[in-house]
């Protein structure tokens, strides 16, 4: 009996929070048929919006990727007082509301802080422009690829890089050949959560881009400003496009988690 | 010398595990560093290889001071008790890797991987990952890959220790084997007394981070140098407050010269020897005959006997 009920309460729980919620949109977005939605979906903005969510979640995972990497192996490997603090900082953005981190980065970059004013002295707007979008999507997306990969490593030990340093490998062939190769499966797992983390953006991103359609509007404030103005075709067309891709990335990561698992339990 | 250590000291936060410790191991010389666990061998051996550095003394190797070199400069090669397999390359491509890190042309690549891979007798594994073979294959695979890239020495820390007993009699048996054939200087670390006197041309006995004693399997069996070297090495029993191998207790029914009174408590037979266990002044005694050596005596338990180390028998004072 107690079995069905919690059953019955975690398949309800799932159902009016995320299936009936998700399934509207998408039913609601092929109401009348396909060919409003592809014009929705093609209209001027709706395709700048996607270019620019793109070239932010590019940069954006491009740079958690690298420092990801690099933060795990300090984390595991390094010999640093306070990693218990480093640890700390790296989960702060899961933490904080996005809608602060974008504050946070206006006073820091923004044109009439010192920091800010050096860069637009030299031509680079950070604030109301792609830079301050990258910066605010790799805050919120931080920990992802740290995370993925920490206990990958952990569990690698470090004797394989051992082996191949007295096999006459410096570090940086052994970080290329042992190192990477040992994790590419968290690795992947990691970039794909991020990326998905990073197209589905909007608070902090909303408050460091200044919101100037076709210009630093990307998909998801494309579709905040579209229903704000009863243009609830393009709105939901955007919504099911985001989501469909948002459930394509969880499926790869799964396929690669279980990939990984599958591979991890062989060894 | 192959290689020299000279007055290496190493604590590991506050913890001294090598203490002064010196050792020269000749060129072609296979070496064991023997001990017990926590003696500090395994950490000599990663110094030697310069995976870890000493906080004094040097490491000489082939007549070069390497104790500043990291370890891929040194020419050694490294064997890890648990493999260190690389589990993303196949067999063959774990063994090529010293020689790909070098830029060997393929063609001298592929010749000589060929080659260690029938040294190991691994030739039919060659595609297969480091998963899908056993603990021994992996282990003459990690020797495989060691080798490959000719190394003035070869270490192996506790090589068959993740093995189980069968496979690991077979493997010194066969690293014997292979040291006669190939001559390169090693030197493997084992707590196990027995593999070390099977295998070694020479002992270093290490305990509490200090070399106790050094010298042939034989040298350091009949003539230990401490107390300490004599239990490590093999059984040892009191009688008449002084310590004797089992197999130097003299038996006898009448009295003699220096001999002991004590009582048989029990007689054992393990196949093609005996164990009589006693007691007497010391407290409990051992002695080892030959199968059939009490029926001889007419000895049986209960009964009183005479004991005291045989006349060309090694005996020590007990450490106190």
């Amino acid at each position: 009996m107690a079995k069905y009920s919690l059953r019955v309460i975690t398949l309800g729980y799932l159902a009016f929070l995320l299936i009936l919620p998700v399934g509207l949109i998408g039913w609601r977005t092929f109401a009348d048929g396909l060919s409003p939605v592809i014009d929705a979906l093609t209209s001027d903005d709706a395709v700048h919006a996607f270019r620019v969510t793109l070239i932010v979640a590019v940069w954006a995972v491009l740079l958690n990727t690298v420092f990801g990497v690099g933060a795990a192996l300090l984390l595991v490997r390094g010999r640093i007082p306070g990693k218990r603090l480093l640890s700390a900082l790296i989960d702060l953005p899961l933490a904080v509301s996005p809608v602060i981190v974008g504050l946070a980065l206006i006073l820091v970059y923004g044109s009439f802080e010192p920091i800010g004013r050096w860069f637009g002295d030299r031509g680079v707007q950070i604030i109301f422009a792609v830079p301050g979008m990258v910066l605010a999507t790799v805050f919120v997306s931080l920990p992802l690829v740290v995370r993925a990969i920490v206990p990958v490593l952990q569990e690698m030990g470090n004797e394989q890089e051992q082996a191949a340093h007295t096999l006459g490998a410096g570090r940086w062939a052994t970080f290329w050949r042992i190192t990477i190769p040992g994790i590419r499966w968290a690795l992947a797992y990691g970039v794909v959560l991020c990326l998905a983390r990073a197209l589905g953006e909007y608070g902090a991103v909303a408050v460091v881009s200044g919101r100037v359609v076709g210009q630093t509007q990307t998909a998801t404030l494309f579709v905040e400003e579209r229903y704000q103005n009863f243009d609830t075709v393009s709105a939901y067309a955007t919504a099911t496009a985001l989501a469909l891709i948002a459930i394509v990335a969880l499926l790869i990561a799964k396929l690669l988690d279980r990939g990984a698992l599958k591979r991890s339990e062989k060894h | 010398m192959a290689i020299q250590v000279n007055g290496v000291s190493k604590a590991f936060g506050g913890t001294p595990v090598l203490d002064d410790v010196s050792i020269d191991v000749g060129s072609g010389e296979l070496t064991a560093l023997l001990g017990p666990s926590g003696g500090g061998k395994s950490t000599l051996l990663r110094v030697i290889a310069g995976l870890e550095v000493p906080d004094r003394g040097t490491v000489v190797i082939s007549g070069v001071d390497s104790t500043r070199m990291s370890p891929q400069q040194r020419q050694v090669g490294f064997v890890f008790q648990h493999y260190a397999a690389f589990k993303h390359l196949t067999v063959f491509k774990n063994i090529a890797f010293g020689l790909q890190i070098r830029k060997r042309p393929r063609a001298e690549i592929k010749r000589r991987v060929h080659e260690l891979l029938e040294l190991v007798h691994l030739e039919q594994l060659a595609h297969r990952y480091p998963a899908q073979l056993s603990g021994g294959q992996r282990q003459r695979m990690a020797l495989a890959r060691a080798l490959a890239v000719e190394p003035e020495v070869l270490l192996l820390d506790e090589p068959f220790g993740a093995l189980d007993a069968q496979v690991r009699k077979e493997l010194r048996t066969w690293l014997r084997r292979l040291h006669d054939e190939v001559h390169v200087t090693t030197v493997f670390v084992t707590h196990d007394q027995e593999e070390a006197m099977d295998v070694a041309d020479r002992i270093v006995v290490l305990a509490g981070g200090r070399v106790e004693q050094v010298g042939s399997p034989t040298e350091i069996y009949e003539n230990p140098a401490n107390a300490f070297v004599m239990g490590f090495l093999g059984a040892v029993t009191t009688v008449g407050g002084r310590l004797v191998r089992p197999h130097d207790v003299e038996i006898s029914t009448t009295p003699a010269a220096g001999s002991v009174a004590a009582t048989i408590n029990r007689i054992v037979r393990l196949g093609f020897e005996e164990r009589i266990e006693m007691s007497g002044p010391d407290g409990e005694i051992m002695a080892q005959v030959l199968r059939g050596g009490a029926e001889q005596m007419r000895v049986t338990g209960g009964d009183m006997v005479w004991i005291r180390p045989r006349d060309d028998a090694r005996t020590l004072e007990p450490a106190r």
